[in-house]
């Protein structure tokens, strides 16, 4: 199999690395990349765990071939924090919105997606943001509520 | 064509630990040089808070702030044994191995703080922040960090201490079938209200209402959560998870999870919950387990509300679309018990 080079830039850095054909965005950023915080749940688009933004949009890394991500910009969870958490992983810690977190990376990021398009928005386009991304430990309320705690924050900062 | 609404109620024992005991648990606990402590274990945690909680019960039990403990669950080859994370035994069976163990750690702490201070270690006590002081005399004080490293350096002990938990295994009459089957119970009381639409048969849960007893909640957030997730499960199972969605022929199985249906964020329904305390008396600082129990009493709770509002009586889970509306037609339409 012929191996191509792809070069994108992975939370702001400029990162390169060899392709396979048919190789998926998902296994590209924990395999070649080694952000291991984008989750493999399902691998068909199922279960949002994969979620990452691709110049902004949310997407499903697991359904996306990794070349077609070259010279783009990708976002992950392993980015979100600066020298303090972001105020979605804050509002997630402080809210309990996490148990086992497998879904958590993606929940961020579909939620990242959803504050820098509407910064206020209601419970119901919560639900409809994360509608994607599934949970099996927290019933999702709490995920709900920490999203809508969040937005809170950033807008009392902005 | 009409959608009702309906009420059930269910009240659950729930029994912590494995049915008839014989399920032990290990733990180990040892002073850093550091005056920090480890407590290793193999209870996995995941993310039901095995290790906050764990972490906490050391911590109450040597006497140290819980900053300075420091809970290992990392392998389950090399740590001490444990049964496992299941039958809601983490907290209760877990718990208690701990608070052996670190009673023991603490005993070897007082006695080199003792011999450090020139007292009898009987006379010392820990004032949970980090020091070990004669009673009545904090200023004849010690820091934890110092005595363990007394103890290290100096006198050459080890702090550290074993503990296992143990409910002997019951047995069982083979004439009566009398046996002791669990030593510590749970309990939950729960209301639903539903909605059956008599067209699709499709069941949304509109509200939960829920008291769970759970002995005494040392995280009362961690013990929140898991009763939040928890019931939202038991209404999963109640009405959608099945892993043989398609039939008639199991040919027709699906091969993966993505034919296995749960309901997403936008199908949720509103949960009050009340937690109650009755202190267990051979729980760890009185407490049992949430684990399960959270799902339990849920899925009987949303059987008696699809009875209630309309007459169907579906002993099967999955309560299906399906499984109501042959439910209805088999009785002609639907019968809500409930009257005015
Ligand atoms: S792994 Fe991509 S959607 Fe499940
Ligand atoms: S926290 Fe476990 S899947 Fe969401």
């Amino acid at each position: 199999m012929a191996l191509k080079p792809v070069a994108l830039t992975l939370n702001g850095s400029e990162r390169a690395a060899f392709t396979e054909d048919g190789e998926n965005l998902l296994d590209f950023l924990r395999r070649r990349l080694g952000d291991l915080s984008p989750k493999f749940g399902c691998g068909q688009g199922a279960c949002g765990a994969c979620t990452v933004l691709l110049d902004g949009a949310p997407v499903l890394a697991c359904l996306i071939l990794a070349e077609t991500a070259a010279g783009r910009r990708i976002e992950t969870a392993a980015g979100l924090a600066g020298a303090a958490l972001h105020p979605l992983q804050r509002a997630f810690v402080e809210g309990f919105a996490a148990q086992c977190g497998y879904c958590t990376p993606g929940m961020l990021m579909a939620a990242v997606a959803l504050l820098r398009a509407n910064p206020r928005p209601t419970r119901e386009e919560v639900v409809a943001a994360i509608g994607g991304n599934l949970c099996r430990c927290t019933g999702y309320e709490p995920i709900i509520a920490a999203v809508l705690d969040a937005a809170g924050h950033m807008e009392r900062r902005a | 064509m009409a959608r009702h609404r309906g009420r059930g109620f269910a009240a659950i024992n729930y029994p912590i630990g494995m049915n008839l005991g014989g399920d032990p648990s290990q733990a180990l606990v040892h002073a850093n040089p550091d005056g920090k402590f480890t407590v290793a274990l193999s209870s996995i945690d995941l993310g039901q808070g095995m290790k906050s909680v764990t972490r906490q019960i050391a911590a109450e039990t040597l006497g140290v702030p819980v900053e300075d403990v420091w809970v290992d669950t990392a392998d389950s080859d090399t740590g001490p044994h444990c049964m496992g994370s299941f039958a809601s035994r983490g907290t209760h069976r877990v718990g208690n191995a701990v608070i052996a163990a670190a009673r023991e750690a603490r005993a070897v702490l007082l006695e080199a703080a003792a011999e450090e201070l020139e007292v009898d270690a009987g006379d010392l006590v820990t004032d949970g922040r980090g020091n070990i002081h004669v009673r009545g005399a904090p200023a004849r004080a010690i820091t934890t960090m110092a005595a363990a490293q007394a103890a290290q350096f100096r006198q050459g002990r080890t702090v550290s201490g074993r503990g296992i938990f143990l409910i002997p295994l019951s047995p069982v009459d083979p004439e009566t079938g009398e046996m002791t089957p669990v030593s510590c119970f749970a309990h939950a009381a729960m209301m639903v209200e539903v909605e059956v639409d008599d067209e699709t048969g499709e069941v949304g849960v509109t509200d939960m209402q829920s008291a769970y007893e759970v002995g005494r909640a040392l995280n009362p957030r961690l013990v929140g959560q898991q009763l939040t997730g928890g019931a939202w499960m038991g209404m999963s199972h109640a009405l959608w998870e099945t892993t043989e969605p398609f039939y008639p022929d199991r040919a027709h199985r699906p091969v993966d999870f993505s034919a296995y249906l749960m309901p997403g964020p936008g199908d949720l329904s509103s949960h009050h919950i009340s937690i109650l305390e009755r202190p267990a008396p051979d729980g760890p600082y009185g407490a049992k387990g949430p684990g399960e129990m959270c799902a339990n009493p849920v899925l009987p709770a949303v059987a008696n509300a699809i009875w209630d509002a309309v007459g169907v009586r579906v002993d099967d889970l999955p309560i299906t679309p399906e499984k109501v509306l042959r439910g209805l037609r088999a009785q002609g339409g639907a019968r809500p018990r409930r009257r005015g």
